[in-house]
């Protein structure tokens, strides 16, 4: 009844203001807000009193003492007299490595077991169905005090290395190949490389335009493995072979020269692909599944056979339901890079965490973390954004 | 609502929150009727859980001899395994009301962190352990050019050693664990020739080896490590009692009191053992000590003195066997010297 | 009309045929399923290659050659290294486990208070599994106990100090009892807080919004080492000075706030997933906001989402796994603790404890991952036409 009469009277119903959802609304975040700054506040004031206590500077002025501490993975040089900031500048770039490396080969071994999982023949299918469960089901901690303990236990002692091909030897102190030395003329040979690059891309472009205009197809890939190998290869012979090696070699304790790459890398970057790869593999099945069955029956129907059906057909619709959740993987596999710490693989996580033991720079040092980690996530996913964008259905 | 968590779990928070760290640490442990120790997480010799997960080792039985002290029950003490990141925030904090995880004096933890150190336990130095079998001819530190080093980050140790192949001139390649038993399992597994660490820990992290026989420790040692009992900064009371709870081990070994022969000494009519076991007539250094003047024979009836204690942990009665060395009496030659109890 | 007239009319069925021969048996279904091609001839032979370079030295290790029993390290050590077996031997050490196997289980709990432990567990099974099998009624009692008088009462057997029994102080906990405690409590502080979380950031209030949006970004944009680390090192550091609090609760903080931020992202996909209808219509009826969420869009979004809920349940449950590194001993934490035991050194005791540790590991998140295809087989109604 009341509302009838309101309704005649067409005037704005008056509503008291403890129950006017605008009012209440801001009335609520001013107690949010009041809140949060009343309790950062308090831990700023206790942060401050007990750093006094303690003795500990803070500001991040520490990052130019001198490190005392040696690092034995780095991609660039540093010695114990380096800085702190330069040792934690080697931790983050070994932080990288292992996590692009990573993905590169979590993404193929991830494809692979996908397909082999959608495969009709029923070992295939089998085996890669147990490797995604175990996988899947094991903490990923787990999976790389597999690999390292699993891996060392097997691995002889630098004496009795394994040989391998090209000169490479493999033991318990990592894996040892030959490294290349540019003599003279090596510039001309990445020149020539860059080329082939620029040639590949306009011969596309020109097989892509004749393929709409005349319906003729153009040998693309092997015109364009040509010019890739030719090419470089032609720039090598007339700069007169301009490369050598240096050789592993053994000395006293390790083998000497060449290029070591040490068990923790190895079995960090094998753990982190082989356990990414089994929740990959599932995204890729998913998505190949998600696409609806209706659409190959129409490319068979217009002709297509089943190799230009996948490729043309059904993985492009696929990947536009694969993408996002492999953006999530890729974040994922990055931040378990972090759990290096656990076998002494010194990324960002490792050189800090000894830093802040050294200094006691527990506030600074985290940060540090927080922000390297945030922003390579939000590299990665607009990077996988922008991607995805392109691959995306285009609607009109 | 999020304010109404937060203060939710605030409250929690604190409902939970252990006892605030106050000056009296003795009443304090009086009060709550054991002794809170803060021991290594796995250390053969010092600290270590054994099959039972009961906790064995001289850093142990010291906290143990600390609450034979105050309570006259040896198991009065509950441990708090800490790993070497850890330690001192969990004494500045009061999570521990001492920590006897060998832990070396240095000047910037007396002063910059904080505490105090109550006496030297076990005097030590940083050494190197290789396997001899698979390394022949290496007798000295200084052949370890190239070699692969297994260490512990964030330790004296990890320094040192950075230092000493600099000061040398030599090369090396560490590797470095942030957990001990990942050091001992990867220089197990063949990770590195070298395993570096306080000599007394060489010792005993051989003896977790699966062929402990193969395994030599290096004669150079390339540090002091100095390791004792700490306690908080701005108690003297209790730092009194942690530290004569160790003199009072080491004058009885002095003065030849044992565990087995502690009924006798209890009727012996020499002063100084009388001053010790609090049997004289109307002595009241334990009471001045806050502690009851049989203080001195508790920790003798339960744990025994400091050679017993030595002895039975790391020395010739435990698989470690490690001579006496300079943790041998001042009078025979070593550097562990009681004072006087009068 | 024509009329039949029929001479025949069979009285009884015709027994039915096998299957031609090449249709049936082994052989067909080996050429059908496994080389039908050429290409599939190879993959699969390549398969039984693979198979069998792995599985018979893996049962060979794991059962045939492995020491199911022994009493301290010969068991499991060669004739070189000190032991009882032959150079050259190589199998699981089970001994190991077995004599450890309390510990894996307890971690130091006091063995005459361990009676309390198996208390906490057959409560929580008796009341996880009426709450898990959907036939069984009276879900939201059953849900009040699990999650509100179950914790009270399982805090209080585990930790003591009340009603007679005797404090065991949390330092003393640990193996598979403190994963699952940090699951436990993981799991049931992240849902409801995940709600909340994902209300918030679909809220219409800009303040709570952005609070939300950046603690939730914050939490997955960093590895949970590193909240543990801030939770372990920094938390004393936030605390007015002197106070300090169990390194349990600790962990137990920072794990619930990180699965919360990622239960908060699955929930909101549920969220977005309900049609603006049943807003609309719940408007329309005039509920209140509160009266909207908990009648109308929640039991829908969860519904939706329950594969994600469990997923992340899974994933915290192999997170504890993590807490290791800040020093605490789980399950993988005793594991570890027990290799430098130098009763059982020996150059098999790891691999066979982290084998073990990584078959538990595998039971629950299995269980759980079958668990959740299950519930999703059922509640798969609506919805999919």
């Amino acid at each position: 009844m009341a509302t009838q009469q309101t309704i005649a009277e067409g005037a704005a119903p008056r509503v008291p203001l403890l129950y006017d959802p605008r009012v209440r609304g801001i009335a609520y975040q001013i107690l949010v807000f009041v809140g949060l700054f009343a309790f950062v506040y308090w831990i700023i004031g206790n942060t401050t009193a007990n750093l006094q206590r303690a003795n500990i500077a803070s500001g991040f002025g520490f990052l130019q003492g001198r490190a005392g501490f040696d690092i034995g993975d780095s991609l660039v040089a540093y010695s114990s007299d380096s800085t702190y900031g330069r040792a934690l500048y080697v931790g983050f770039l070994n932080t990288l490595r292992v996590a692009i490396l990573g993905i590169i080969t979590a993404t193929i071994v991830g494809f692979v077991i996908g397909i082999g999982r959608l495969s009709k023949n029923w070992l295939i299918n089998r085996i890669c169905l147990v490797y995604v469960e175990v996988f899947r089901n094991i903490p990923p901690l787990l999976v790389i005090f597999f690999w390292y303990f699993g891996v060392l236990s097997v691995l002889p002692l630098p004496r009795d290395s394994i040989e391998l091909p090209f000169g490479s030897y493999l033991n318990s102190r990592g894996f040892y190949f030959p490294k290349f030395l540019w003599g003279e003329g090596a510039g001309l040979i990445a020149l020539a490389l860059g080329l082939a690059l620029v040639f590949i891309w306009f011969v596309r472009r020109w097989a892509a335009k004749r393929q709409a205009a005349t319906g003729d197809r153009f040998p693309v890939l092997w015109t364009s493995l040509g010019l890739l190998i030719g090419l470089p290869l032609l720039a090598f012979v007339v700069t007169g072979f301009p490369l050598s090696f240096q050789f592993p070699a053994l000395s006293t304790f390790n083998l000497q020269g060449g290029i070591q790459v040490r068990p923790e890398f190895l079995s960090l970057y094998l753990a982190l692909s082989f356990y990414t790869a089994a929740f990959i593999a599932e995204i890729v099945r998913a998505g190949v599944l998600g696409v609806s069955h209706g659409q190959s029956e129409a490319a068979h129907a217009l002709g297509l056979r089943n190799r230009p059906t996948l490729r043309l057909v059904v993985i492009p619709q696929a990947l536009r339901i694969i993408i996002p959740p492999l953006t999530s993987q890729y974040l994922n596999l990055t931040k378990n890079s972090s759990l290096a710490v656990a076998i002494g693989y010194p990324d960002l996580v490792a050189t800090g965490g000894t830093t802040l033991n050294q200094t006691g720079q527990a506030i600074e040092i985290v940060a540090i973390w927080l922000i390297v980690y945030l922003g390579l996530s939000l590299a990665t996913a607009a990077f996988m954004n922008w991607y995805n964008a392109r691959k995306a259905l285009v609607e009109r | 609502m999020k304010t109404v968590l937060k203060a939710l779990l605030g409250s929690a928070v604190l409902a939970m929150a252990a006892g605030s760290a106050s000056a009296a640490t003795l009443d304090d442990v009086k009060a709550k009727g054991h002794v809170q120790c803060g021991v290594s997480t796995g250390l053969a010799g010092f600290s270590a859980p054994d099959d039972k997960g009961e906790y064995t080792g001289l850093d142990v039985d010291f906290c143990r001899a600390i609450a034979a002290a105050v309570f006259d029950d040896p198991k009065a003490v509950q441990f708090s395994p800490l790993s070497a990141k850890e330690r001192f925030t969990a004494l500045q904090s009061g999570e521990v009301d001492v920590l006897s995880r060998n832990t070396t004096w240095t000047i910037s933890r007396d002063t910059a962190l904080g505490l105090n150190f109550a006496g030297v336990t076990y005097y030590d130095g940083q050494g190197f352990m290789i396997n001899s079998k698979k390394l022949q001819g290496i007798s000295s530190a200084l052949q370890l050019s190239g070699a692969a080093v297994c260490v512990q980050s964030g330790t004296t140790t990890e320094l040192n050693l950075a230092d000493y192949f600099k000061a040398n001139n030599m090369e090396y390649n560490p590797v470095v664990f942030e957990k001990l038993e990942e050091v001992n399992t990867a220089y197990d597994q063949g990770r590195c020739d070298v395993y570096t660490t306080d000599q007394s820990g060489l010792y005993a992290i051989r003896l977790t080896l699966s062929s402990p026989d193969d395994h030599i420790v290096l004669p150079e040692i390339i540090s002091k490590e100095p390791l004792g009992p700490v306690v908080r900064h701005g108690d003297d009371q209790w730092l009194d009692v942690v530290k004569w709870v160790y003199y009072a081990q080491l004058n009885a070994e002095e003065l030849g009191v044992s565990q087995a022969n502690l009924e006798e000494s209890m009727k012996s009519e020499n002063p100084e053992i009388k001053r010790l076991l609090g049997t004289e007539d109307g002595g009241k250094l334990g009471a001045d000590l806050g502690l009851t003047n049989d203080w001195a024979a508790r920790v003798i009836k339960h744990v025994g003195n400091y050679g017993e204690m030595f002895e039975r942990n790391v020395g010739a009665d435990s698989p470690l066997k490690i001579s006496r060395g300079i943790n041998a009496l001042w009078t025979k030659g070593g550097l562990q010297y009681g004072m006087p109890i009068r | 009309m024509q009329e039949h007239d029929l001479s025949f009319v069979r009285a009884e069925m015709v027994a039915s045929q096998a299957p031609p021969v090449a249709e049936h048996g082994l052989v067909p279904w080996l050429r059908k399923n496994m080389f039908a091609n050429v290409v599939d001839t190879i993959f699969s032979l390549l398969g039984i290659a693979l198979v069998f370079m792995i599985v018979p030295p893996l049962v060979q290790w794991a059962f045939i050659n492995a020491q199911w029993t022994g009493s301290d390290r010969t068991a499991c050590a060669t004739l070189a290294q000190g032991g009882l077996q032959p150079d050259g031997w190589s199998g699981a050490c089970w001994a190991f486990v077995d004599a450890k196997f309390q510990q894996f289980m307890f971690g130091r709990y006091p063995s005459a208070e361990r009676w309390r432990v198996y208390l906490t567990g057959f409560l929580f099974v008796a009341l996880l599994v009426p709450m898990l099998v959907p036939r069984v009624p009276r879900k939201g009692l059953n849900a009040l106990l699990l999650f509100v008088i179950f914790p009270v009462v399982g805090f209080f057997l585990l930790s003591g100090g009340a009603f007679g029994l005797k404090p065991v102080a949390t330092p003393l906990w640990g193996g598979l009892m403190v994963t699952l405690v940090l699951a436990y409590v993981g799991i049931s502080v992240s849902l409801p807080l995940g709600i909340l979380l994902a209300l918030g950031r679909r809220s219409h209030m800009p303040v709570v919004k952005l609070v939300c949006v950046v603690f939730i970004e914050t939490m997955r944009g960093v590895p949970l080492i590193t909240i543990l680390f801030m939770a372990s090192v920094m938390l004393p550091l936030f605390l007015p000075p002197g106070t300090s609090f169990d390194k349990l609760l600790r962990a137990l903080i920072g794990v619930a706030l990180f699965a919360s931020a990622y239960m908060a992202e699955v929930i909101r996909g549920g969220l977005q997933a309900i049609p603006k209808g049943q807003y609309e219509g719940a408007d329309a009826l005039g509920l209140s906001y509160w009266k909207k969420t908990n009648l109308i869009v929640l039991p829908q979004a969860i519904k939706l989402v329950i594969p994600g809920i469990v997923n992340t349940f899974i994933g915290l449950f192999k997170d504890t796994s993590l807490v290791y590194i800040i020093g605490m001993f789980d399950l993988l934490g005793a594991v570890r603790q027990n290799f430098s035991d130098a009763n059982w050194a020996s150059p098999q005791t790891p691999i066979t404890g982290l084998v073990f540790a990584g078959f538990v590991f595998w039971l629950f998140c299995f269980g759980m991952s079958r668990y959740s295809i299950f519930m999703e087989r059922r509640l798969d109604t609506g919805h999919k036409r």
